[in-house]
């Protein structure tokens, strides 16, 4: 690629299009194109978060949904890496669990709400267990899937060193399933972040960015539903991109030697 | 004494429905600081013996007896298998490591012994590195250190040097016989090649398949250090050869 060496400083190729759709955006509200009750304009889009009394509530609905993913998605996530493991490990765990969890798996994740607001009320339990049920699935699939396809000739050597159960864990089976779990963690981050959001605006009250999208929309507040749907795209793509830079922190071996 | 006593064991596997056997009445003893080697066509099943040996299949007739120095300590058998079979998510250090696991040896003494070991094989500078930033050569030479560091009554190793070029197989095979020099170890020692097979052991043991059988034994009664030129040497491997190829082929 010897044209490269030629272009230092061009604007990425990726951030091409949302420049020329927001430009377009904006002489459409310029030339007055967009108009009516609904019409904002980019500029309106971007003060908001910080003049406006209602758009200020942003940012801390956004810390109030990104503790709710870290919590609710650890409580999900933690049972999903414990009884992965334990299904990809023993076959009695594996033949009990397996069948009802790929079942329970295809029921649509937000068929949920309504039993879960039987069951736990219209407060922050049901939104825990909803957002923990998203990150259970993807990461006891991938444990399991993981912890199953540790090569035999590695376990040979486990019996022949004798190693201890929890070193056996912890030096064997864990860090080979690794690469399946951290699919397995990419998954059920973005499957927490859109489910937290879900059950924020399906559940409505309590902070958080899927109330204040909610809320929004029923002052008709165009300006502040796009601010919400802006940051949803943010974090989502935050939380990807840590939970990547993390992973790649935790298994030095799987870099390139130096 | 005996530090390894294998008597009349038998090996089959359910293959379709129908029992294959596998081995067929072994008998041999190792003696302690014995080296034997094992030779043999490939499908002898003599990786199988060893497997037996270390505990990983425990589905055989016969007995398999190890000594060990006193009868109230059980023998320590350490394995080397013909890949390293190190783990690649934990440094050099850490794997061999893993062999004080059953111990309850505490840190430092831990740490001292893996470099102790590491040094053994030559490999003091590598103790940070990963597998995979080693060479075949180097990984299989931590291989063996991670075996030691059990300090294990007798080495099983199963065509250890196997996969490697043959210079490196002759400089690893002397760098084997002077550790063994250095601890008492007894070590059974498979190999498809008959030149190894004679140059390390003070008894060739020669199998033949289908199914697995001890075919004939060497007694190996040349002094060390050998001479891989030496005559003697270069006669016991044609009567070997004959042995492994058939004397009615060769004669």
């Amino acid at each position: 690629m010897p044209e490269r060496l030629h272009t230092p400083r061009r604007l990425p190729l990726g951030a091409v299009l949302p420049l020329a759709a927001t430009g377009a955006w904006a002489a459409a509200s310029m030339t007055g194109m967009l108009s009516g009750p609904m019409a904002v304009s980019p500029l309106e889009v971007l003060t908001t978060p910080f003049l406006d009394a209602s758009g200020r509530e942003l940012w801390l609905s956004l810390l109030a949904t990104m503790l709710r993913v870290l919590v609710g998605g650890a409580i999900g996530g933690i049972v999903g890496l414990m009884l992965g493991y334990a299904a990809g490990m023993y076959r009695v765990a594996s033949l009990g669990l397996a069948p009802t969890v790929h079942t329970i798996r295809q029921v649509a994740l937000f068929a949920w709400i309504p039993l879960l607001t039987a069951w736990f009320g219209n407060g922050e339990g049901t939104k825990l267990v909803f957002i923990g049920l998203s990150t259970f699935f993807p990461l006891f699939l991938a444990t399991e899937q993981g912890v199953r396809g540790t090569p035999e000739k590695l376990v040979d050597v486990a019996r022949t060193l004798k190693l201890k159960r929890w070193t056996r864990v912890s030096k064997l089976y864990l860090p080979a399933a690794l690469p399946s779990i951290y699919v397995g963690l990419q998954i059920a981050v973005l499957s927490a972040w859109i489910g937290t959001i879900g059950a924020e605006y399906a559940i409505g009250n309590g902070r958080g960015l899927g109330s204040y999208i909610a809320s929004a929309r029923d002052q008709f507040r165009m300006d502040i539903v796009l601010v919400g749907v802006f940051a949803l795209a943010g974090g989502g793509v935050l939380l990807t991109t840590a939970v990547r830079s993390l992973t790649a922190q935790l298994s030095p071996w799987a870099q390139d030697q130096s | 004494m005996t530090a390894l006593a294998i008597e009349h064991v038998s090996k089959s596997y359910a293959l379709n429905g129908v029992q294959r056997p596998v081995l067929n009445d072994i008998s041999f003893d190792v003696a302690p600081n014995e080296i034997v080697s094992i030779v043999g066509a490939s499908g002898c099943g003599k990786s199988t013996l060893l497997r037996l040996i270390v505990g990983l299949d425990e589905d055989y007739r016969g007995s398999i007896i190890q000594g060990g120095v006193s009868d109230t300590k059980a023998a320590k058998v350490g394995m080397v298998f013909q890949d390293h079979r190190l783990y690649p998510w934990l440094t050099v250090g850490a794997n061999v490591d893993l062999a004080f696991d059953a111990s309850n040896l505490r840190k430092p003494e831990r740490l001292a012994r893996v470099h102790h070991y590491l040094q053994l094989v030559g490999l003091s500078d590598y103790e940070k590195a990963y597998p995979k930033q080693l060479s075949g050569g180097m990984a299989q030479r931590a291989a063996i250190a991670r075996a030691l560091a059990q300090e294990p009554d007798i080495l099983l190793m199963d065509e250890p040097f196997g996969a490697l070029d043959s210079i490196l197989r002759m400089r690893l095979q002397d760098e084997l016989l002077s550790i063994w020099e250095k601890n008492r170890v007894s070590i059974v020692i498979v190999t498809h090649d008959v030149e190894e097979a004679l140059y390390l052991g003070n008894r060739v043991i020669v199998m033949e398949p289908d199914p697995g059988r001890i075919r004939d034994v060497f007694e190996i009664e040349l002094a060390r250090p050998r001479d891989r030129a030496d005559p003697r040497l270069a006669a016991l491997k044609q009567r070997c050869l004959a042995t492994l190829v058939g004397r009615e082929a060769l004669s």
